[in-house]
């Protein structure tokens, strides 16, 4: 009788903290689909052509659009990976092909740190770096605080996905007789290509949603595109802005906007998934 | 495992310096050196371009410290100690205290943790121990969506759908059942500690999931094995071989998830209230460090008050670099264990 009362609470034991365990995964889910769900069905109830092609109104006056804004974002995006990539790539090249194992292992660390400063912090780095400087908030400067984001990200991926390339590959580029850095450049990159091109659209697709960094770098701008050393609005600042107003037509931009920037960013990570998923194949 | 190129040239050397005796062999070396001599040059070059390039990514860490200590060097001298204690921000007086932006930082962290934790684990447990495997992928990719998800909408969905819902139902409750407690006492606003610390804990269940089922993932299958052999429940199993294994890994996990809860911008700015207050209520308003900068960098005028902003700023990065540097030699040495054995 002892022992199998035992038995019996030990049973449901089990039972009850399995049950717990996919209760929580369903609590986890449940958070996606509450936020991803309200903000679409909010987003494309307020969705309309103008968003895209018309630019800001004053405070107080209906309509207006973010095309200035949604412009803006790609600006950065675009000055962010001019800046990041190269020195992500060539640093995941250092990192898999040419680093001796000490000296790896310290830049390793210091990109796996840097991944982790407060974007905050970053952007008041960057403030300090470019924007006291040149006495200007600019859209340099917010290029300048999402490329430090997007480094460490994609240094780490290209480190990661070039040494899985299999070293007879490198022994045989270089049995061909050409030097290491066309063998890197002509085999070991192309052979990793997706995960190197998975890993830049990682970290794009991390920056595409970065306010806090932008908040006094590229500052915002009503006015439009004026060049890279002026101010410039993001997509994700307008947002914030917006949201905070007490307007309810901007309000609703809001939503739009962060439909359109939740379909950008979302996007990216299914594509990426799908990229990474086929290499797998 | 040793770069190639540099393992390359190791073993390259020493075969041209010494044969298997241990001789030196002089000839082979001025041959190869002559032979190759155009090419060696171009790869030197591309080489030390790569170096470059890896040591823009230090340097940019350490200027991150020089550059914030040096801003931050007015408000240091003139307040020394007493900005992490004070509590008073008064750009007028131009007196500045950094204590109840440290509190709502670790409050709104500490609320966020306990609500992430348990469902953390759980979901880690579900996907690693108990999933289907047509459950597992889809399962893991949907909550690290959560992730992807960037804070400002977060933050928009806050503001609208969870401050509300936060207000009343959540805070009449606890102010109406626990309200003995200093804790639950004050008005229900919404805004506040409360908000932000629910906020960050979806923002962190991403991160301390994917990490603990990493962890929980490098447990060798002979302990599950031996577990069960011995007559376990599965719950049992996960209780006594699997979590213990792996214990280190989650705790790097939540430290993990700690430091990214202390230094989360905006959806927390959206949801907290803004004001600066030290008060044991969690219905409160409240600010954090992070919370602070993004409201009043841009503004800011006068040396010191800047300063006290990168203070701030500096604070948290030494708080948020100290915990990554923790997580990570923690989660490394998990799952480098598991990468040692296979």
């Amino acid at each position: 009788m002892m022992v199998q009362s035992i038995y019996f609470r030990r049973k449901w034991i089990n039972r009850l903290m399995l049950g717990l365990s996919g209760i929580a995964a369903g609590i986890g889910i449940a958070m996606l689909a509450l936020i991803l769900g309200y903000t679409l069905v909010q987003g494309i109830s307020y969705l309309n052509l103008d968003l895209i092609t018309q630019a800001a109104k004053p405070a107080g006056e209906i309509g207006g659009g973010m095309r200035n804004e949604i412009f803006g974002t790609l600006i950065l995006i675009g000055l962010a990976s001019v800046l990041a990539i190269p020195i992500g790539l060539m640093a995941g090249i250092f990192l898999s092909d040419f680093g001796s194992p000490r000296i790896a292992s310290a830049v390793r660390f210091a990109a796996d740190i840097l991944a982790g400063v407060p974007s905050i912090v970053v952007g008041v780095f960057a403030y300090a770096l470019v924007v006291r400087p040149m006495h200007s908030y600019s859209a340099f400067s917010g290029g300048v605080a999402l490329a430090i984001i997007m480094v460490p990200i994609v240094a780490r991926t290209a480190e990661e996905s070039l040494r899985l390339v299999p070293n007879s590959m490198r022994e045989a580029a270089l049995a061909l007789g050409i030097t290491r850095w066309r063998a890197v450049l002509g085999v070991v990159v192309p052979g990793a290509l997706t995960g190197v091109v998975t890993g830049i659209m990682l970290a794009v697709a991390r920056v595409a949603g970065e306010t806090a960094p932008l908040l006094f770098t590229a500052f915002g701008n009503y006015f439009g595109f004026q060049g890279l050393s002026n101010s410039i609005g993001a997509l994700p600042l307008q947002i914030y802005n917006y949201a905070l107003s007490p307007y309810s037509d901007q309000n609703q931009q809001a939503w739009a906007g962060a439909f359109l920037l939740i379909i950008l960013v979302l996007g990216i990570s299914i594509l990426v998934r799908w990229l990474s998923r086929r290499k797998r194949v | 495992m040793p770069a190639f190129f540099t393992f390359m040239e190791r073993s390259a050397k020493s075969a041209q310096e010494t044969d298997e005796a241990g001789n030196k062999i002089m000839p082979t070396k001025v041959i190869g050196r002559k032979f190759l001599g155009h090419r060696r040059y171009s790869d030197r070059i591309f080489s030390s371009l790569t170096v470059f390039f890896a040591f823009v990514i230090v340097a940019i860490l350490l200027g991150m410290i020089v550059a914030l200590n040096f801003d931050a060097l007015p408000a240091i001298r003139k307040f020394g100690i007493e900005f992490i204690v004070g509590t008073v921000w008064n750009a007028v007086t131009e007196q500045f205290g950094a204590l109840p932006a440290i509190y709502g930082t670790l409050l709104s962290s500490a609320i966020g943790l306990l609500i992430a934790i348990p469902i953390s684990l759980g979901a880690a447990i579900f996907l690693v121990e108990l999933a289907p495997n047509w459950i597992r992928g889809p399962g893991s990719f949907l909550i690290e969506m959560l992730a992807a998800i960037p804070s400002v909408i977060i933050g928009l969905w806050g503001l609208f759908v969870l401050v509300p819902f936060v207000r009343n139902p959540i805070e009449g409750w606890l102010g109406d059942n626990l309200g003995f407690i200093p804790l639950f006492q004050g008005p229900p606003f919404g805004l506040g500690f409360l908000a932000a610390g629910i906020i960050l804990a979806i923002m962190v269940v991403p991160i301390i999931t994917a990490v603990s089922r990493d962890v929980m993932r490098a447990v060798p299958n002979s302990q599950r094995e031996a577990m069960l052999a011995l007559g376990a429940t599965r719950w049992e199993m996960i209780r006594r071989a699997v979590l213990p294994y792996c214990r280190s890994g989650l705790v790097g996990a939540v430290i993990l998830g700690l430091g990214r809860a202390l230094g989360e911008t905006m959806a927390v700015t959206m949801v907290i209230g803004n004001k600066y207050a030290l008060t044991p209520s969690l219905f409160s308003p409240g600010a954090t460090i992070a919370s602070k900068i993004a409201g009043e960098f841009g503004e800011a005028a006068g040396d010191v008050f800047v300063a006290s902003l990168v203070e701030l700023a500096l604070v948290l990065f030494a708080v948020t670099l100290l915990i990554n540097v923790i997580a990570r030699l923690l989660v490394w040495r998990m799952t480098s264990v598991k990468a040692a054995q296979e």
